[in-house]
């Protein structure tokens, strides 16, 4: 079992390997078929695991591999838990790996750093795989950086772009943000339970409720919200809750398969997972999991807001990111945890659709990103545009599409949750938030999805002349993924309100929405039905409706809207000016702190002060004794004599 | 009998001069160097005059020793200041104050 | 069969000898001191490494232990011994030894064998300064390695050579001659240089505090602690890189390594009731300096910058464990944090040996340190890019890599003591990466600025070797770091045990 395990893991770390240290030697085709099989081999197990658990019925594994190291009777290990949970993960990950390797071929092919790109996105599976299979907290943490890592090379995979090495580094330092918080809540973890394997961890938690601790003196915090509160930190930086998302939409400066891969499907979906993993400690804390839900309210809706003013394809993508990882953090903040591992797995398939299918246009655009210079492409890329339709339709949840199963039952869970003893302003607060999300989610989705396909076609003629379908290794990866974009959804049954995880995630009694909406739910159909009586679907609808309206049939007021909501257009515009806060409020109060206290700090006081003024002493001292020493004997003399006279009286008076 | 204080009076007075020698003389080296000489003897003259009241010959001993080592260093002074006139065309004291600081 | 040597001799004297051995064979022949030089530290290495295969992990008394009379009017003996914490010390001396003759080997180009012997006689002062169980042995040496640095510094330096050796060593002078008075005040305490019998003298409060301090005064300077860290960026910006790389990679851990040596057990007392001070120190290290390295223009500073920073891990480690006391009522946790700042001190002195050595093969190309005056250079230099972002890596402290376990280790375990205090430890997560990833970025990514950077050539099959070497061991000990942690066990818990005591 652990070289079953072992293998998933490590399979595509050897691809890595090979690909990037050898890639020069062993050539492109080589580089590119090392990591796709190391990759294919993690998928084909993937998919074994979750037979294992399905049809089998295997029970979780929990063992170590190797002690990392033992200090102080704390063991720090590397080991693999696997349940249900990291099994469904596994899948997802290695599904949409391969398929993003494949696609790799086609967008990356003339691009010199080929086999560069192929050990990275193996780096960054072999990576993923280790976060999700983490039986412990430091191998979590591991896993969590190394992810940022590959996000970081990735990033800034065209180095010699200033904006690709600027975004790279935002994003690495905004993730630190997170993960400072994150490693806090490590040591809080450490402290209060003695261990950073999860399995002792959650056993200790239930004793812990009503240990407090002071951060700030005189204040009493539960032990579990300090711990729940700064690991949900690093799920806000890892996962681009506001207020740190701004490193999300600056990493499209990245090839367009890895914002599918890292930047929509896997990576930022890890705080998701975090959380969901970490339930049975946030059952037991219903302030952190508030927090948690104004969180996600609000990246849900106002990151929905900048989808809609975007021009850059991708960025329009990204911002759809944002705003559907805000639903599954808020998903997780009403204890809705199956519901937002389950928006995950569809959220990574139908998003990672539309990257790819977003890539192949910008292939046959010729690397034009702007959305006005786009227009009309259906006839040209047909099965970029029928996998794209059906990407957008799940993503703003249509109707027996997947997103519109995960999602709606977010909706269903929220809404349940307000009415809960310990609801507060915040659920209210959340669910209008995430209804209003869905109106804007079809607005934006659409309004990109028109401007793309539809209308008139504004590219230049030497573009229009070159527009053609891409090959097969880049449209075969968007049939495989959008057939589970469509039917990754009727799982619902068995994966949320089945019993389908377990103990992986646990419920407490009083916040059980799943359990409660699971009580109602009579199969797919029923689901569908009751669907399309809730105000979701009809926001949705009118989203889509105004998208076509706006863009298709009266272009004019969309103009007419910016000019007349001018000042609104503005803030969107400039993100809500987090990015001026960032980078010219802490970037450059950083280093104007740096410099102020190296010149005044090191250099003025420590140097000047202290060691080049006990020098200036010394030397105004000597400047003055100096003048004692005339040079002529007789002086001399006359101080010895004098010194004579004076031990001798001393000798003689004095004794 | 000539009494100790008498020659203790001529050597103190001797040593005076001497010291008084060396601080008013700021023209001639060659006066420097008898001026310590003569300090020398008075020391001598004393510890001749102690030998001899003490009766303990180890003082006369010393003034071989020390005349020795002031022949030695006249000579050696000597030798001094004829290279530095060489150099210096002079051999006036306020001249040599190389090591003023 | 080479447990029976004397290994811990062999290590001092061979390459003392060694060193003298290369000066006499002297530059007439081009070539001749640097093999000579380079097969006396890899022997030097191999014997280090039977100290840690012979090395017993069950006990806390000093092994390979040596022991011959020398200054009997005194009581002084040439003692010698390792422990846990020591021994690892030791090979990293060799270890870093052999890299930075073969990093000389081309650059140098006048007084080569003195500058190869320098390096020699500085190898078996360092191991001597860690192996001595003698305070006096212990202070010949530690002064006598200043010799060597001062000359490494003040003949193959940069322009302002001078100055920077003359702060260098008036510092560390300084600090010194106060260390000797402590010891020589314990000597007529305890009636021999003995430093184990050191341990076990009872000692006042008022004494105990003087000691210490005498003790920090030293220790400080070398580590280096804020305020008299000063010399460090000055000295490190005028050596050689071969000297930067001895200076980051070990020196600076002799400050470390007497702490514990000296002032934790010889004034336990003391360091209980100073201990604010340490760890405020160690935090204005950590922040303050962090801040200062973001704004450094010139490479080497930003990196010595960045080592005062990491050193203060070291130090926050070896003090915390009173506040854990204070704050949890048991010592559990302070192993925790003593081993992290000694796997601190192992990883730092190979990141900043690689950090250095990067450095070092950009300004022998291009004969400046200033980071303006590079950029894209990975785009002529791609296998050199790749190491300068992985040991950066290692330095912003990434899991996997060695740079992360000293940290990871220090922070869990000063939660314990105070939240705020690991607040201000975490922070070296974004400021480590801020100055290091941002200077990575003006330096190795981006467009060509200048022709210049244009025409660099990447790393020659040396340099490889020197940076691939240091990659592996950043890699291996980042990601099973148990061989190391395991040697400081017993040590460690020895040295907590005593320290726990009071001696009032």
């Amino acid at each position: 079992m652990q070289n079953l395990f072992l293998t998933i893991a490590l399979a595509p770390l050897v691809g890595s390997i090979l690909a990037g240290l050898f890639g020069k030697q062993i050539g492109r085709t080589a580089s590119h078929w090392v990591t796709i099989s190391g990759v294919a081999v993690s998928c084909a197990l993937s998919f074994y695991v979750m037979k294992l658990f399905l049809i089998d019925g295997m029970a979780s594994y929990n063992e170590s591999v190797y002690t990392w190291l033992v200090s102080d009777g704390i063991k720090f290990e590397v080991g693999f838990l696997v349940d249900k949970l990291t099994a469904i993960m596994l899948v997802v990950v290695t599904f949409v790996s391969l398929m993003v390797h494949i696609y790799t071929i086609g967008y990356m092919k003339d691009d010199p750093g080929y086999q560069r790109f192929f050990s990275y996105i193996a780096l960054f599976t072999f990576s993923m795989l280790m976060l999700v299979m983490a039986n412990n907290f430091m191998q979590l943490f591991f896993g969590w950086e190394a992810v940022g890592l590959v996000s970081y090379l990735l990033i800034g995979f065209w180095y010699t772009r200033d904006t690709a090495i600027f975004a790279n580094l935002k994003a690495f330092l905004v993730n630190r943000v997170g993960d400072f918080g994150f490693l806090l809540g490590i040591a809080a973890v450490l402290m209060y339970t003695g261990s950073l394997d999860y399995a002792t961890v959650f056993a200790k938690i239930p004793g812990l409720t009503e240990t407090t601790m002071q951060i700030f003196p005189g204040v009493d915090w539960s032990v579990i919200t300090v711990m729940g509160i700064l690991l949900f930190v690093g799920a806000m930086g890892k996962s681009a809750q506001v207020p740190l998302h701004v490193w999300l939409p600056d990493s499209m400066e990245g090839p367009t398969p890895i914002s599918a891969l890292i930047h929509a499907a896997t990576m930022v979906t890890a705080g998701i997972f975090m959380v969901a993993r970490m339930s049975p400690i946030y059952e037991f804390t219903t302030t952190a999991l508030t927090f948690i839900l104004f969180i996600g309210a609000v990246t849900a809706l106002f990151m929905g807001f900048l989808g809609l003013i975007q021009n850059d394809i991708k960025r329009v993508v990204a911002y759809s990111t944002l705003s559907q990882l805000g639903y599954m953090t808020v998903a997780l903040g009403a204890s809705a945890y199956s519901a937002a591992i389950f928006h995950l797995m569809t959220h990574a398939f139908f998003k990672a659709l539309l990257f790819l299918g977003a890539g192949a246009v910008i292939i046959a655009m010729h690397h034009e990103q702007d959305m006005r210079k786009m227009g009309g492409l259906r006839k040209y890329m047909p099965i970029t545009y029928i996998t794209s339709l059906i990407g957008s339709l799940a993503l703003i949840g249509f109707p027996g599409f997947a997103g519109f199963f995960s999602k709606d039952t977010i909706i269903e869970a929220v809404h349940l949750s307000t009415t809960l003893d310990h609801a507060t302003w915040v659920h209210t607060f959340a669910y209008y938030a995430i209804l209003a999300g869905v109106f804007i989610t079809a607005l934006y989705s659409f309004r990109m999805f028109f401007l793309v396909f539809h209308g008139k076609e504004r590219m230049d003629d030497h573009t229009r002349e070159h527009l053609h379908e891409c090959s097969a290794v880049v449209t075969v990866p968007l049939i495989l993924l959008a057939i589970p974009s469509v039917v990754a959804g009727y799982f619902l049954g068995d994966v949320v309100f089945g019993d389908y995880f377990g103990d992986a995630i646990m419920f407490s009694e009083s916040k059980n929405v799943i359990g409660m909406l699971g009580e109602d739910y009579h199969g797919i159909v029923g689901f569908i039905q009751h669907g399309i009586m809730g105000p979701a679907f009809w926001l949705a609808l009118a989203g889509l409706f105004t998208a076509w309206f706006i863009y298709m049939k009266r272009p004019d007021i969309a103009d007419t809207a910016k000019q007349k909501l001018g000042f609104l257009h503005k803030l969107l515009d400039n993100k809500y000016y987090m990015d001026d806060l960032y980078i010219k409020g802490f970037a450059a109060g950083g280093r104007l702190l740096g410099k102020g206290l190296w010149k005044q700090g090191d250099v003025n006081v420590i140097d000047g002060l202290m060691v080049n003024g006990s020098a200036a002493v010394i030397n105004w001292f000597a400047g003055v004794a100096r003048v004692v020493q005339t040079g002529h004997l007789y002086h001399y003399a006359f101080a010895m004599i004098l010194g004579l006279l004076g031990l001798l009286s001393w000798f003689i008076l004095g004794a | 009998m000539i009494p100790l204080s008498n020659y203790l009076i001529v050597a103190a007075i001797l040593f005076s001069l001497s010291i008084a020698g060396i601080f008013i003389n700021r023209k001639n080296i060659i006066i420097l160097l008898m001026s310590i000489e003569l300090m020398l003897l008075a020391v001598n003259l004393n510890f001749i005059a102690f030998s001899h009241y003490l009766g303990d010959s180890a003082g006369q001993v010393f003034v071989f020793f020390i005349l020795t080592v002031a022949a030695a260093e006249a000579a050696i002074g000597l030798a001094i200041l004829i290279v530095l006139f060489r150099k210096r065309h002079s051999i006036n004291v306020d001249d040599v104050s190389d090591m003023k600081g | 069969m080479f447990a029976d040597l004397p290994l811990l001799s062999l290590v001092i004297w061979l390459p003392i000898f060694g060193g003298l051995i290369v000066l006499a064979v002297g530059d007439r022949d081009p070539w001749g001191a640097r093999p000579v030089a380079l097969i006396i530290s890899v022997i030097t290495f191999i014997l280090s490494i039977f100290l840690y295969t012979g090395f017993d992990t069950t006990t806390a008394a000093m092994q390979f232990a040596e022991s011959a009379s020398w200054i009997e009017a005194f009581n002084i003996r040439y003692a010698l011994g390792v422990d846990g914490i020591s021994m690892p010390l030791i090979i990293l001396t060799t270890f870093i030894v052999i890299l930075v003759i073969l990093a000389g080997w081309k650059v140098i180009k006048f007084r080569v064998s003195q500058y190869m012997a320098a390096f020699l006689i500085m190898e078996g002062l360092m191991n001597g300064v860690f192996a001595s169980l003698d305070a006096i042995l212990f202070y010949v040496f530690w002064e006598g390695m200043l010799i060597p640095m001062f000359l490494i510094i003040g003949i193959w330096g940069g322009p302002n050579r001078v100055y920077a050796t003359i702060k260098f060593f008036l510092y560390t002078f300084l600090g010194s001659v106060f260390m000797l008075v402590a010891l020589i005040y314990l000597y007529f305490q305890a009636g021999s240089f003995d430093i184990l019998a050191f341990h076990a003298v009872k000692l006042t409060m008022q004494e105990q505090i003087l000691i210490f301090i005498a003790f920090l005064l030293a220790f400080a300077v070398k580590v280096p602690m804020w305020p008299v860290h000063t010399w460090l960026p000055d000295a490190h910006v005028e050596a050689p890189t071969g000297g930067s790389v001895i200076l980051a990679a070990i020196m600076l851990k002799i400050g470390g390594y007497g702490f514990l040596r000296f002032s934790l057990p010889i004034a336990p007392d003391a360091s209980h009731a100073l201990d604010w001070l340490m760890i405020g120190l160690s935090l204005i290290a950590v922040v303050y300096i962090g801040f200062v390295a973001l704004v450094q223009q010139d490479m080497k500073k930003l990196i010595a910058y960045s080592s005062i920073a990491h050193m203060g891990f070291v130090t926050l480690g070896f003090f915390i464990s009173f506040m854990i006391f204070e704050s949890t009522g048991s010592y559990s946790g302070s192993a925790l944090a003593m081993e992290g700042g000694i796997v601190q001190m192992v990883s730092h002195g190979f990141i900043s040996a690689a950090m250095f050595l990067c450095v070092g093969v950009m300004y022998d190309r291009m004969h400046s340190r200033l980071i303006n005056d590079y950029g894209g250079a990975v785009n002529s230099m791609p296998i050199f890019a790749a190491f300068m972002v992985f040991f950066a890596m290692s330095n912003a402290g990434l899991p996997g890599t060695s740079g992360f376990v000293g940290e990871f280790m220090v922070i869990l375990a000063s939660f314990k003591a105070n939240f705020w205090i690991a607040f201000l430890a975490a922070t070296t997560l974004i400021l480590g990466a801020a100055y290091t990833l941002w200077m990575v970025k003006r330096v190795v990514f981006g467009k060509i600025t200048n022709e210049k950077v244009a025409e660099m050539s990447d790393v020659t099959g040396r340099e490889f070797f020197i940076l691939g070497t240091l990659a592996v061991t950043v890699l291996a000990l980042g990601v099973w770091p148990d061989p190391l942690v395991d040697v400081l066990h017993v040590t460690v818990d020895n040295l907590l045990q005593h320290v726990a005591q009071s001696k009032l």
